[in-house]
């Protein structure tokens, strides 16, 4: 492998430019109009320009990435995260053109983007589960589903994920409803009409195993993350070790899911994300197929570097020996954003200084003097502090997001600090609620 | 009879626009919605009244303090 399509832009480009450079294979960047003056087209090998600035007209337009991918004779494409990455179509497309798709294969993408499918695979391998239901074609069929399973419910589009058109249901006569409405999200944001039930767990914890596996029947895990702080499903505040849970069952859970995944015969790196009960819990949320935004979390605690393993395993280099996990990380998601209104904020970086501390890893997209648009997501930058105390990776989290500078947008940055300083934070008390219940919404 | 203009809090694009001219509002009614940033930010009537113009269409790119709206009390 000497030369890979980076089909992605901002944080993960960058990210993935780096190690790519690091093994010494070329990369090709891409990007939009809206992106021109990004700092990972000059680190890249290489750059071509996409018409637009939309995603559906550049970094979702599988054509022109494909043409782009031909015309520099490259061999392997790299989707990232978000856009294309679990799109088992593209995947395929790319397999079609002689090129390696730096990610699981296509089947996989496929089976765990429905998730019906997903759900059935994982509990075939004896992965816990929370009562739910297959594919309702109909009220009647959802209020037997729901009967069985148990208010209150969660309806949810097959095709979904990261939250889209998930509703809580608490009694019968509101069902009907959100059957129809998550089918109408399938439809315009999947372009699938499935729609299913799960149990709604109230007040859960989110934690999420990292596996890599071979497609050979192994696999290893790199332990958990736990992605509890959120606010209307975005993840705020990842961590690993997950706090408040005993070392010996987070490894029960972790073994669990990497034999799953080496049951299935899973290959490349995944995600499989769980959901926690107050009581202690777990069942099975879904799998992500790709390299997760939150990878920095792990690779500190681990010392992997999850983006060349995704790339050894694409060119058949085999799984690494299961590493220790080492101290606490902890990461924080800046966002451009009025954290009081919830809008996001556009605008030049006039000022922009990520802190450069020890112990404190920043990975952005940005520069200063660039521009924040609209076209994309709000992330301006992961800020991911280590420490060999829980207490110490968040002193110096706090810190950094003190001394970074930024002028020109709005971020959430004191939002993150007020939860990082909270009580229920520090004693490691966290769950989905944790920020409504900070910001008084509850 | 008074105007009253809405204007757009965020730059953006429109992604659905529920509401034409001539329709009844009442103060909160979801008129339009923007999109920005991945995130869907619907647009409210700010009164009751009638909806005498609609001043972008889907697709339409927006910029922050933009009149998307008039609404005649």
């Amino acid at each position: 492998m000497q030369k890979i399509v980076v089909a992605n832009r901002g944080a993960i480009a960058r990210r993935i430019i780096r190690t790519c450079a690091e093994m010494g294979i070329q990369t090709v960047a891409v990007y939009s109009e809206a992106d021109a003056g990004a700092p990972y087209l000059a680190e890249a090998s290489e750059a071509y320009p996409l018409a637009g600035v939309q995603p559906v007209d550049t970094y979702l337009n599988q054509d022109a990435l494909l043409a782009v991918a031909q015309n520099c004779r490259a061999d392997a494409v790299h989707p990232g995260y978000g856009f294309l990455a679990e799109n088992a179509g593209f995947a395929q497309k790319v397999i079609d053109n002689s090129l390696t798709f730096i990610g699981p294969a296509p089947r996989w993408l496929a089976a765990m983007g429905d998730k019906v499918s997903a759900r059935a695979l994982l509990a075939e391998r004896g992965f816990p589960m929370f009562a739910g239901s297959d594919e309702v074609r109909d009220a009647q069929s959802a209020a037997a589903a729901a009967e069985k399973i148990g208010f209150p419910v969660m309806v949810k589009p097959s095709g979904g994920g990261g939250g889209m058109g998930m509703q809580i249901v608490r009694e019968a006569a509101h069902l009907e409803d959100a059957v129809m409405r998550a089918r109408a999200i399938g439809v315009s944001a999947f372009d699938q009409a499935g729609v299913y039930l799960e149990k709604y767990i109230e007040q859960p914890r989110h934690i999420e195993f990292q596996i890599l596996g071979d497609g050979q029947g192994h696999a290893i895990h790199l332990y958990e993350r736990d992605c509890s702080v959120q606010r209307r499903n975005q993840k705020l505040i990842e961590e690993s070790p997950a706090p408040g849970l005993a070392p010996d069952r987070l490894e029960r859970e972790a073994a669990k899911s990497a034999e799953a995944c080496a049951g299935l015969g899973y290959d490349n790196i995944g995600t499989l994300e769980t959901l926690f009960t107050p009581a202690g819990d777990m069942g099975f949320l879904e799998m992500n197929t790709r390299i997760q935004v939150e990878h920095g979390v792990t690779e500190s605690v681990t010392g992997c570097d999850l983006v060349a393993l995704q790339i050894g395993l694409a060119r058949g280099d085999g799984l690494p020996t299961q590493p220790e996990r080492k101290g606490f990380a902890v990461e924080a998601r800046l966002y451009a954003e009025d954290s009081e209104s919830m809008l996001p904020s556009t605008g030049r970086l006039s000022v922009f200084r990520p802190p450069r501390m020890f112990g404190v890893r920043v990975e952005t997209g940005y520069v200063q003097g660039q521009v924040v648009t609209p076209f994309y997501d709000a992330m301006l930058a992961k800020i991911i502090a280590h420490g060999q105390t829980r207490e110490l990776a968040i002193g110096r989290l706090c810190v950094a997001l003190q001394a970074f500078a930024v002028e020109g947008v709005k971020t959430n940055a004191t939002l993150l600090r007020r939860i990082l300083q909270s009580a229920d934070f520090l004693a490691g008390r966290v769950d989905t609620g944790i920020v409504d219940r900070l910001m008084g919404e509850r | 009879m008074a105007k009253h203009e809405i204007e757009s809090e965020v730059s953006g694009n429109v992604w659905k626009v529920l509401l034409s001219a001539g329709a009844n509002v009442s103060e909160g009614d979801v008129i339009m919605i923007l999109e920005s940033m991945k995130m869907e930010i619907p647009v409210e009537a700010s009164c009751d009244g009638v909806l005498q113009q609609v001043c972008v269409q889907p697709e339409d790119q927006v910029e922050e303090d933009q009149v998307l709206a008039v609404i005649e009390d």
